[in-house]
């Protein structure tokens, strides 16, 4: 029997990554949950009612989508569909061609990870920026990034210093403070340099047409304060019936994902600059992706949909912190992950069927979710999806049930093994030649086995109080 | 990609069409989002002040404070909206050069930019920049040092009622204390690619 994939990622973490994960993960967490219960009453109620109404979003995009169309033309905004990836990134490139644009600067977009739009533009000769610092040294490094709001939770400052090194950035230094200082420096002339802005969107309200985007950097806010043109790139379900949940949705979108109570630049956008603003783009465009999410909608795991990307059942998932993030293989590593991207990958899909697998079923994903999204019933599904399609990854780490069903159902058989199991005590069970058992134990020792036991003692017990006749009743 | 806008649409349509019905909007009461401490309060400049420390934020409550920090800090040159020059120049000391405009050419020589917001987020500590208030985006966001000047009749209590005056200008931006990062090893940094030092001046 094989390993699943992603234990074999996590036996291959050096122990440093490991710890870094770990720590970063469980701080992370510990920030959330005081801050929540600090500072709301019932912040469980927040939660689910957060949850209803990104479902309801959810189940009646086909009114809220024309909807928020209308409104970002009457704001002035440009609207682009892309069906595909290709599309998607297609679209970008042809607003960048119209433009003579040469430069963008990118501030922190999902969905053009997903596209894999900086290599799109590339091979064409766009110049394409990062801009977040995670991002931007991931982008340096050619590596991906690990977590959804800490893209370089898996590095140590010694290894940023030595990709600034590499880079140009100064010689090597690896004072966090530093390093940040030279981001600083390098990229504000990226951002005035550049043509085009491109970022993604938080939110977008149907009843405004405004798009909301949080940083704490300030890296969309430079792309938007230097650029004379905004492309935002926007799945098809981050929308908001109103400007009112944003109250409720951006008190959980920070404090869920950093253990803050509001992000520290939090943007209002509703279409180019003001007449009286001479910073900012003078022409909007936004993209809406689709890119496999209709698929999603359609099938029984559409609550995944109301998902806001704060990261936070990454940050209390025992398997991630063992894991990492590369371990998921794809642009959204953790529980939701798990969930989003097999579905995501769609002919794909029994290659990434390990996923739903990746759980304990602990729940705890579901427990701190600020749209409820009840995850492990989500990944219980998709393990039966795989199961349906015979997925080879679904199977890895399973043993054959077949022989189990057999024995379970047949009360001797089931009694024989029981007592029979005992010779388990006697054997070097490490050495027993069978793949699966060697598999579970290299990383857990085995109990004694008590087969029967219980049997007995019930047993016993019945004979005992038969013997001792009904005097109290 | 006219054509994908139809197959998008269709889709969904065809995605949602077996629904036996659709989840409804649920209703909510705004208390349920404000913050323990924020509930009640009456004092929004007190409530602001406090909470913009939280985030390492500088409110700052007269002129002549805000001169003598920037005489001890060594800020000697940056950008100031010429609408509020007027009122504020006369207060600072000559060698304190105020410039009227931001030339993006010379960002670096900005060691401040003072702007005017149109308001502020007791709660939260937040100020409220927009495009018709705020001179130059630019300018309140690449210097060293920001500082709002934050009229104290246009702060709200709650984060609610900051939605709920959105209004209409076509950016809207809360800042909440000094840009940051904690992307290296979980280390807070402050200063990343806006202000370092975000100070909010509050007048009469
Ligand atoms: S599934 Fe929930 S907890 Fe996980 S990233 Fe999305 S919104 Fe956050």
């Amino acid at each position: 029997m094989k390993f699943q994939q992603i234990d074999e990622y996590a036996a291959r973490l050096r122990p440093e990554t490991k710890a870094a994960v770990h720590g970063g993960s469980k701080a992370g967490h510990e920030k959330r949950t005081k801050v929540l219960f600090d500072h709301y009453i019932d912040p469980d109620q927040l939660r689910k009612i957060a949850g209803e109404i990104k479902q309801h979003v959810v189940e009646n995009l086909d009114t809220y989508l024309p909807a928020v169309e209308a409104k970002l033309r009457a704001n002035g905004v440009h609207v682009h569909w892309a069906a595909t990836a290709e599309a998607a990134n297609q679209a970008v490139y042809s607003i960048l061609q119209a433009r003579g644009a040469k430069r963008m600067v990118k501030a922190k977009t999902m969905v053009s990870e997903e596209t894999e739009l900086g290599r799109f533009l590339e091979e064409r000769g766009i110049e394409c920026v990062e801009t977040d610092l995670g991002e931007f040294i991931v982008q340096i490094d050619g590596d991906h990034p690990s977590h959804i709001v800490k893209p370089i939770i898996h590095k140590n400052r010694r290894e940023i210093a030595t990709s600034f090194e590499r880079h140009g950035l100064g010689a090597y230094n690896d004072d966090p403070e530093t390093i940040t200082r030279r981001a600083r420096v390098h990229l504000r002339h990226k951002y005035l340099e550049a043509d085009v802005g491109l970022t993604g969107a938080n939110f977008v309200v149907a009843e405004s047409g405004r798009l909301v985007l949080v940083t704490n950097e300030g890296n969309s806010r430079f792309c938007l304060a230097a650029t004379k043109c905004h492309i935002a790139m926007v799945g098809i379900e981050k929308i908001l019936p109103k400007d009112r949940d944003l109250g409720l949705l951006l008190n959980l979108l920070a404090r869920s994902g950093t253990g803050q109570q509001l992000t520290v630049y939090t943007e209002f956008i509703a279409g180019p600059r003001g007449p009286a603003q001479p910073d900012g783009p003078e022409e909007m465009h936004v993209v809406f992706v689709d890119n496999g999410r209709t698929d999603v909608l359609a099938s029984e795991c559409r609550d995944i949909l109301r998902c806001i990307r704060c990261g936070a059942c990454l940050n209390v998932c025992p398997v991630y912190r063992q894991a990492s993030g590369h371990a998921y293989r794809s642009v959204y590593p953790g529980p939701v992950g798990a969930v989003l991207s097999p579905l995501l990958a769609g002919e794909r899909f029994p290659a990434m069927a390990d996923l739903p697998k990746a759980s304990s079923l602990c729940g705890a994903c579901n427990e701190v979710c600020p749209v409820n999204i009840p995850i492990p019933d989500l990944l219980l599904r998709l393990r039966e999806k795989g199961k349906r399609e015979g997925s080879e990854a679904a199977a890895a780490g399973t043993p054959a049930m077949g022989g189990w069903a057999v024995m379970a159902s047949q009360p001797f058989a089931w009694k024989a093994a029981l007592a029979g199991g005992r010779i388990m005590n006697l054997l070097p069970t490490k050495y027993v030649p069978v793949a699966a058992l060697q598999a579970w134990q290299s990383r857990r020792t085995l109990p004694t086995w008590r087969g029967g036991a219980f049997r007995s003692w019930l047993h016993d017990r019945r004979k005992e109080r038969a013997g001792s006749g009904s005097a109290a009743s | 990609m006219s054509n994908d806008r139809e197959a998008i649409l269709g889709r969904v349509r065809q995605a949602l069409a077996p629904l036996p019905k659709r989840a409804e909007a649920p209703d909510w009461e705004r208390e349920l989002v404000v913050m323990r401490n924020a509930r009640g309060a009456v004092d929004a400049a007190a409530l602001f002040t406090e909470r913009l420390k939280l985030v390492n934020g500088t409110p700052i409550s007269s002129l002549a404070e805000l001169v003598a920090l920037f005489v001890s800090s060594g800020w000697r040159r940056g950008y100031c909206d010429p609408a509020l020059a007027a009122r504020l120049r006369p207060a600072f000391p000559p060698e304190i050069v105020f410039e009227s405009d931001f030339d993006r050419t010379r960002v670096d020589d900005y060691q401040f930019g003072i702007t005017a917001a149109v308001g502020a987020i007791a709660e939260t500590g937040t100020v409220i920049l927009n495009d018709a208030a705020t001179s130059r985006r630019l300018a309140a966001l690449a210097p060293w040092v920001h500082v709002a000047v934050v009229p104290r009749s246009r702060i709200h209590i709650d984060l609610p009622e900051a939605v709920a005056a959105l209004g209409s200008d076509p950016n809207i931006i809360w800042c909440t204390g000094p840009s940051k990062t904690a992307d290296v090893e979980g280390i807070l940094i402050e200063g990343v690619h806006g202000p370092g030092v975000q100070i909010a001046l509050l007048v009469d």
